[in-house]
């Protein structure tokens, strides 16, 4: 398949902006090949993954771009980083790797990228809306952006978010086309007790049962009650996003995409539906708490980045309440959502109750943790399902309720009623 | 000799011996671009090396990252050396890209049907948009 490219595009290949973008459009256009697609497509916006560190090779692409004269055309943000310039001190690793992470960062801005530092560029006061294309990276962000915001973002990594942004073009293929974006799979989750569906834990324990049965179908979950939040969301495809490879979903009732099933699904009739039960909500709970050791050493809440609204939530459960002297507690966040709630008044009590927040960067993808033997406990499926390899905890998923309370006793408290 | 028409996601030519995957691996947080290996603690195959191997893997699975850990493993010299797969999968298409781009590697991608034949250890080439058994 051959990617026709306007005068315009032609140029930019050519070297008319420097051989920087022109190899940008190169991955532009050879990705489109590898999609299927016959032309690009113009974008408004874009969100950078690469600038977390994996290594020289991340250092070496991004130094090419900015060596070879390369600019962003659209408004572009950036996503966690290994460090927290905020709290530089919060760093564990080595300074080599301090360095290295440093240099890229700076780089990403060099090329006129915000230094928004966030996964959940989504929870920025501007955001994309319903059918603008853009390229955003970040598998939790892809999925939220498709699906809550109706903005249309192929799965797009590393590398090609930023040729993106220089170029200000992707192909014109995967889910920026209507007829990709239909659900041909069913997610029931009526038979689930109004009670279960009250419970914020429950959504993550749906994704990851969403995105192990979905491959790269896009399925339209129903029975989610009128209640459900974005935080709700947010947290049911970033584990989708985790177990599988979920790009989209339809939350019918809810999402934009899906005022009907029918909606949804385009007319078509659906390949099938998975029904799950209360007993599949309590496995996915149990695969996600497979620990040896029982002592409790770190509670990691905000993956994706906490939100005004979680803090707040946070604020409330912690009212009264101190962190047990042998357990680090730690929120991750934005900086601009931190700085919204500290205006609230809810940071600096929480942090005079022993909270430690993060900001710029996660406590599972670099070193912060600073006890990581014994038993960390998120009430993010995504942070319990990558932490055990990324930093080598144990790992347990447990609702935000017993995270708190666990967190004061300074031991591991389950509420089973919660899941029976 | 077994040939089979594949098509040709990133071109080259390779000749390595196979690796089947049960399940898909996360590159970013199932895979140490240092060792080569496996590190998905719940992944069947997990303290697995893929360095050098023409791996078999259903699809891409997981975070966007992804690619940049393909591209580094390319880099130290432990990345697989060509992927079979059922789907396109564009975050290991760009990394196997860039690593072309940055480092002149290049990580033949190409899509197969369901390969259920394969033997692990065999020896597979692959040369454009043909695989030979």
């Amino acid at each position: 398949m051959t990617v026709q490219l306007t005068n315009e595009e032609q140029l930019v290949l050519d070297g008319s902006r420097g051989p920087g973008v022109a190899m940008a459009m190169r991955l532009v256009r050879r990705l489109g090949e590898a999609m299927g697609a016959t032309e690009l497509r113009p974008i408004s916006g874009a969100h950078i993954d690469s600038c977390l560190y994996h290594g020289q090779s991340g250092l070496d692409f991004v130094n090419a771009l900015v060596n070879g004269g390369a600019e962003v055309v659209v408004p572009t943000t950036l996503n966690v980083s290994s460090l927290d310039l905020l709290h530089p001190e919060l760093f564990l690793g080595d300074e080599e790797t301090r360095t290295s992470a440093t240099a890229l960062m700076d780089a990403y801005v060099a090329l006129g990228c915000e230094p928004t530092w966030t996964c959940a560029p989504y929870q920025r006061t501007v955001r994309p809306t319903v059918g603008d294309d853009i390229a955003w990276a970040e598998s939790n962000a892809i999925v939220f952006a498709n699906s809550v915001l109706g903005a249309r973002t192929h799965r797009y990594g590393d590398f090609i978010d930023i040729a993106a942004a220089v170029t200000g073009r992707v192909p014109n293929a995967g889910l920026h086309l209507t007829e990709n974006r239909y659900a041909s799979l069913v997610i029931d989750v009526s038979e689930l007790s109004a009670e279960l569906l009250a419970t914020s834990a429950v959504f993550p324990m749906i994704g990851l049962l969403v995105g192990r049965s979905a491959g790269n179908d896009i399925p339209a979950v129903v029975g989610l009650p009128p209640t459900t939040t974005e935080d709700d969301l947010k947290a049911l495809g970033a584990a989708g996003a985790s177990s599988g490879s979920l790009a989209m979903f339809h939350a019918v009732g809810l999402t934009p995409e899906a005022p009907t099933l029918d909606a949804a699904c385009g007319g078509h009739v659906p390949q099938h539906t998975i029904t799950v039960s209360a007993a599949d909500i309590r496995a996915a709970r149990d695969e996600l708490s497979q620990t040896t050791s029982t002592t409790l050493t770190s509670i990691n809440l905000g993956t994706p980045h906490y939100s005004v609204s979680e803090i707040g939530k946070l604020h409330r459960a912690m009212t009264g309440k101190t962190v047990h002297e042998s357990v680090a507690f730690y929120v991750s966040t934005g900086r601009d959502v931190l700085a919204e709630a500290g205006l609230r008044g809810w940071v600096a009590p929480l942090e005079a109750a022993g909270v430690t927040f993060v900001t710029d960067t996660c406590t599972y993808i670099t070193p912060i943790v600073r006890d990581t033997t014994g038993v960390a406990m998120s009430d993010s499926a995504k942070w319990a399902y990558y932490a055990p390899g990324n930093i080598g905890v144990e790992s347990i998923f447990a609702s935000l309720g017993e995270c708190v309370e666990s967190a004061v006793a300074g031991r591991i408290i389950r509420d089973d009623r919660l899941w029976a | 000799m077994m040939r089979v028409p594949v098509r040709c996601i990133v071109s080259g030519t390779v000749s390595a011996p196979a690796i089947v995957l049960d399940e898909p691996v996360s590159f970013w947080g199932g895979f140490d671009a240092h060792s080569g290996r496996i590190i998905d603690q719940q992944h069947p195959q997990c303290g697995l090396s893929l360095t050098g191997a023409v791996v078999f893997m259903r699809s891409g699975r997981g975070s966007s990252s992804a690619s940049s850990v393909l591209a580094e493993a390319v880099r130290l010299g432990t990345a697989p050396a060509a992927f079979v797969l059922q789907e396109t999968d564009e975050i290991l298409t760009l990394g196997a890209l860039v690593a072309e781009e940055v480092y002149g590697t290049v990580t033949p991608i190409v899509i197969a049907g369901d390969l259920t034949d394969i033997e692990p250890g065999q020896t597979v080439t692959i040369d454009g948009d043909t695989l030979t058994l």
